[in-house]
């Protein structure tokens, strides 16, 4: 029998309540796990083996005195470190909150622990999720589990790294520009980002706030399936999160795409894409079609300024949440300064890394007066020019199929000194954040030994049809039965 | 000397009575042990975010339609980024360029002369924590405030108001209108009603507008007077030196009676406005705004009106006894009791408030109560007590809370006796002969004056009725 650490939650939450194995033994196997790999992969940022014996206990008298469990219950989870965990070191991969241990959970922490979902600990990512590789932790580069010599992808590079390395079953990440799904196609992993509003925002680490959205980061696409039905829904702490029923969407997993119409933009095989990438995703289509789908060719003719106008939106909220930080409440507090303006520029000039800063200062230029008309007021249109891009296309197919990334995983210090280089990894998920709609990312082959992975985007809300097709790919696919060898 | 006009804008602050914050469910107070009202939201923490007070948007919009406004349907929230350390996220939730009222006006009347006062905008924000600097270089922050519901309410430009006189007068309508419709509790002292002022001055009839400064920290009626008649006086003295009057917040030092320079345009902050991202537009329908206006209670305005037709009140005594709600209601109930309108309002306008004055405090907050002050009106009127007993009644009930039943039974009976009160008549006449000989030589004058020294001589007790016939009585008699 595999390693426990191998399996899928769906298999695991299986023999954990067939009773076959407890939750203290697969804890004790991830983190055995852990010990032996981290060195290599350094996911973890704060890892809380001690509350996951814990949790892990209390699943296991939970199911002995006979509680009804959900499914997630005793499956060992990565949380990003920028989801606020009551009790739990908070750092968001900055020096400037090294120290901060939050007095509440965020809403999908809390509603995960009630679930009876283990913790392990939290997980690396790009500081403040800005980046696409975690090296812009502030606590150095977590390795991809497939060659510790290259990235894991990011922001939530530690999600995925753990996920893909046996560190953790499940993980969240979370996306705003495709922090989920890019990491995910780079560890040959499972990310969904959700619909905006789908999942509660409240005590995510703002970055960019009308882009974030948390997701799941798995092995499977039923897996992810189990952490939506767990995190999804209304949250009244969160104005922008959305009152619709939530449907379950393991249900939507089951293997159909008969009828299903597929677009395939043109725009996101233009310059860029690594050929061998474009030719996975193009097989991927084909099996798709060979299974029933119909595919054609599309275009969303907007997308060409995504990435222009997402600089311009994100860094401006960005320069607005990232005010906080100021040594006064909490966080670092730099040792000298004079009069509190002097403290809080101290404080900001130490505890910010330099992508943070350098987004801090465009965001702060797009705001100013005389400037917003020409930056955020025109960036905003854009946004609205591909809502309606996609709106269009929604009209004609079910999905939309692209690469989820250009380029399979690089080496670590390989874009450190290009930085646009590094912003184009996530020209093919921008899109996404940028509309509001759901997007998904699963491994569909393999370069060099390197994951692929194809990105599905359904309309606002329709998750389910996303998890139906890449559901529908993987039974007829054994991408995502392969292991790295650590 | 050339003749200069001052143009007068004013912002007003008022912390809304909510149960609540404006964007988390911490209590809203005032005072308390600091940081005692907080949570992740209001303190900043990162990650939480702001959930909308419905209570306090619908307070704005009632305001708004109190004050003529054009209602937005869909108001928004923005962010004003500025950096300070009782501002614990960095920016404050307020509103932009979607404010919830627009576009309205309040009549003033200052010397019988009406004038309008456009009023450009009503909005909603949160207000900020409070600074405490510590001896040496130590400062404390209580968040308890920070959260607060705060409406901001600002006068069209140009302004409307060139006097002292009308700025005041048009704090006391906007406060009395603020309190009636039960939105604000109004106290200046408190800063739940803070008053910014900013002025210009010009020559009459000129066409351009002066430079302007602004005033804060006024927490009293008197000091807005005095501090804009301050500025009036220095804005134009400068000029008349030849000189230029520096665009910059001041602030008012109540002491010295005067202001200072606090803050210059040069250090004015960009504050980066944009749409905030954590809470969706407001949709204000038309039904929501039908609903609130429904529910407007009589404004002082009509009330006025009506306590002059009604009660037959004079214009003075309607317009001071609705100034506050509290007011007018304590008024009505004590009529309702006592049906005296006139008496009630002598009492009201007179000792009332004259003791209450004294205290520093407001009509609800008093020991006495509508059933009281009508019981001791009609006490007055069925001559068990003399208006002068009346007045020390008044404030013994007013110090004690006791009723004026008892304080008069207590005080002992009122003299009506005939023989009693003509045996005062004659000690006083045998004290003032030559005034007794003047008022019968047809010296009317002296009438009253040998009245007030009877009731003097009977320490208040004597029935004035009977003391005024009963002189009449021993004048015929010569």
């Amino acid at each position: 029998m595999a390693a426990l650490y191998n399996l899928t939650a769906h298999e695991l939450s299986a023999m954990l309540s067939r009773q076959e194995i407890s939750a203290r033994e697969l804890t004790e196997s991830v983190i055995a796990r852990i010990e032996a790999v981290e060195p290599k992969v350094r996911a973890y940022l704060t890892p809380t083996h001690d509350l996951a014996r814990q949790q892990a206990a209390e699943v296991d008298e939970r199911r002995a005195r006979g509680d009804s469990l959900s499914p997630l219950a005793g499956i060992p989870l990565a949380l990003k470190d920028i989801l606020c965990t009551r009790g739990i070191r908070t750092t968001c991969a900055s020096k400037i909150l090294h120290n901060f241990v939050p007095p509440y959970d965020a809403t999908v922490v809390s509603r995960l622990r009630e679930a009876g979902a283990v913790c392990m600990g939290k997980v690396n990512l790009d500081e403040f999720a800005m980046g696409s590789s975690t090296e812009n932790s502030a606590f150095g580069p977590s390795g991809n589990p497939w060659d510790v010599e290259r990235v894991p992808g990011g922001s939530s590079g530690g999600s995925s790294a753990a996920v893909a390395a046996g560190e953790a079953i499940i993980a969240i990440g979370t996306d705003t520009g495709g922090s989920i799904r890019q990491p995910a196609s780079f560890c040959g992993i499972v990310g969904l980002k959700p619909t905006y509003g789908r999942v509660s925002r409240y005590g995510l680490v703002a970055y960019a706030s009308s882009l974030d959205q948390a997701g799941p980061m798995t092995r499977t696409v039923l897996d992810a399936a189990m952490v939506m039905n767990v995190i999804s829904g209304k949250d009244p702490r969160d104005s922008t999160s959305v009152d619709l029923p939530v449907p379950d969407f393991t249900q939507a997993c089951r293997p159909d795409v008969h009828g299903v119409r597929i677009g395939v933009p043109k725009e996101f095989f233009a310059q860029g894409v690594d050929t061998a990438v474009a030719q996975c995703v193009r097989e991927a289509i084909e099996t798709l079609c060979e299974l029933g789908a119909t595919a054609e060719e599309c275009s969303l003719p907007s997308i060409e300024y995504c990435l222009a106008a997402y600089y311009i939106i994100a860094p401006a909220e960005a320069s607005s949440n990232l005010a906080r930080y100021d040594g006064v409440k909490y966080g670092h507090r730099s040792r000298e300064w004079a009069g509190h303006i002097g403290l809080m520029e101290k404080t900001r000039a130490e505890g910010f890394g330099a992508e943070v800063k350098q987004r801090i200062m465009i965001g702060t230029y797009a705001l100013s007066a005389g400037y917003y008309d020409a930056f955020y007021k025109r960036a905003q249109q854009v946004r609205t020019l591909i809502r309606r891009d996609f709106d269009r296309a929604f009209s004609q197919y079910d999905v939309l199929l692209t690469p989820t990334a250009p380029t399979t995983a690089f080496r670590i210090g390989e874009k450190a000194d290009d930085p646009l280089a590094m912003k184009l990894a996530d020209v093919c998920t921008l899109p996404a954040n940028m509309a509001g709609i759901p997007g998904l990312s699963l491994p569909c082959g393999f370069i060099e030994g390197l994951p692929v992975g194809l990105q599905i985007y359904g309309k606002p809300y329709d998750e389910e049809t996303l998890l139906r097709v890449a559901y529908t790919y993987e039974q007829a696919t054994d991408w995502h039965t392969r292991r790295p060898a650590l | 000397m050339a003749e200069y006009e001052a143009l007068i804008g004013m912002e007003v602050h008022a912390e809304l009575l909510t149960e609540s914050k404006m964007f988390c469910g911490c209590r809203n107070a005032f005072g308390g042990e600091p940081n005692s009202r907080c949570c992740p939201v209001c303190i900043g923490l990162p990650g939480a975010l702001p959930v909308m007070n419905k209570k306090a948007v619908e307070h704005v919009i009632r305001t708004a339609l109190a004050l003529n406004c054009t209602i937005t349907p869909n108001a928004k929230f923005d962010r004003k980024n500025y950096y300070y350390p009782d501002l614990p996220k960095g920016y404050q939730i307020s509103e932009y360029d979607a404010p919830i009222g627009v576009n309205g006006w309040l009549d003033i009347e200052v010397d019988g002369k009406e004038t309008r006062v456009r009023i450009r905008r009503v909005h909603l924000e949160e207000d900020t924590g409070k600074l405490f600097h510590v001896v040496g270089n130590v400062s404390h922050v209580d968040y308890n405030r920070s959260g607060v519901p705060l409406m901001e309410i600002v006068t069209e430009f140009p302004p409307d108001m060139t006097t002292p006189e009308q700025a005041r007068a048009y704090l006391v309508k906007l406060r009395s209108i603020l309190t009636y419709i039960g939105v604000s509790d109004g106290k200046m002292e408190e800063g739940s009603l803070r008053c910014e002022p900013n002025l210009s001055v010009r020559l009459r009839g000129s066409e351009t507008f002066g430079t302007k400064t602004e005033i804060k920290n006024l927490n009293s009626f008197r000091a807005v007077y005095r501090g804009i008649q301050y500025e009036v006086g220095r804005q134009i003295a400068m000029l008349e030196r030849g000189e230029k009057v520096v665009q910059e917040t001041r602030g008012w030092n109540d002491a010295k009676g005067q202001t200072f320079p606090q803050r210059s345009k040069e250090e004015a902050h960009d504050y980066r406005y944009f749409p905030e991202p954590d809470l969706v537009p407001l949709q204000i329908s038309e039904a929501w705004v039908e609903e609130i206006r429904s529910t407007m209670p009589e404004l002082p305005d009509a009330a006025r009106r009506r306590f002059v037709q009604q009660y037959g009140l004079p214009a003075y005594d309607a317009d001071v006894l609705t100034q506050t709600r509290a007011a007018a209601l304590f008024f009505e109930e004590t009529v309702r009791q006592c049906n005296d309108p006139k008496a009630v309002s002598n009492w009201m306008m007179g000792d009332f408030a004259r003791l209450l004055n004294a205290e520093n405090r407001e009509i609800g907050e008093s020991r006495v109560t509508p059933k009281m002050l009508a019981e001791m009106i009609l006490l007055i009127k069925d001559g068990t007590i003399s208006g002068k007993m009346a007045k020390e009644l008044f404030e013994k009930m007013f110090a004690t809370g006791e009723s004026p039943r008892k304080l008069a039974e207590a005080a002992g009976p009122q003299i009506t006796d005939s023989g009693a009160i003509q045996a005062i008549i004659a000690k006083v006449i045998g004290e003032m002969p030559d005034v007794w000989a003047a008022l019968c030589a047809g010296d009317e004058k002296k009438f009253g004056f040998m009245v007030g020294q009877v009731m003097k001589a009977s320490q208040g007790k004597a029935n004035p009725q009977e003391v005024n016939r009963l002189l009449r009585e021993r004048m015929q008699q010569g």
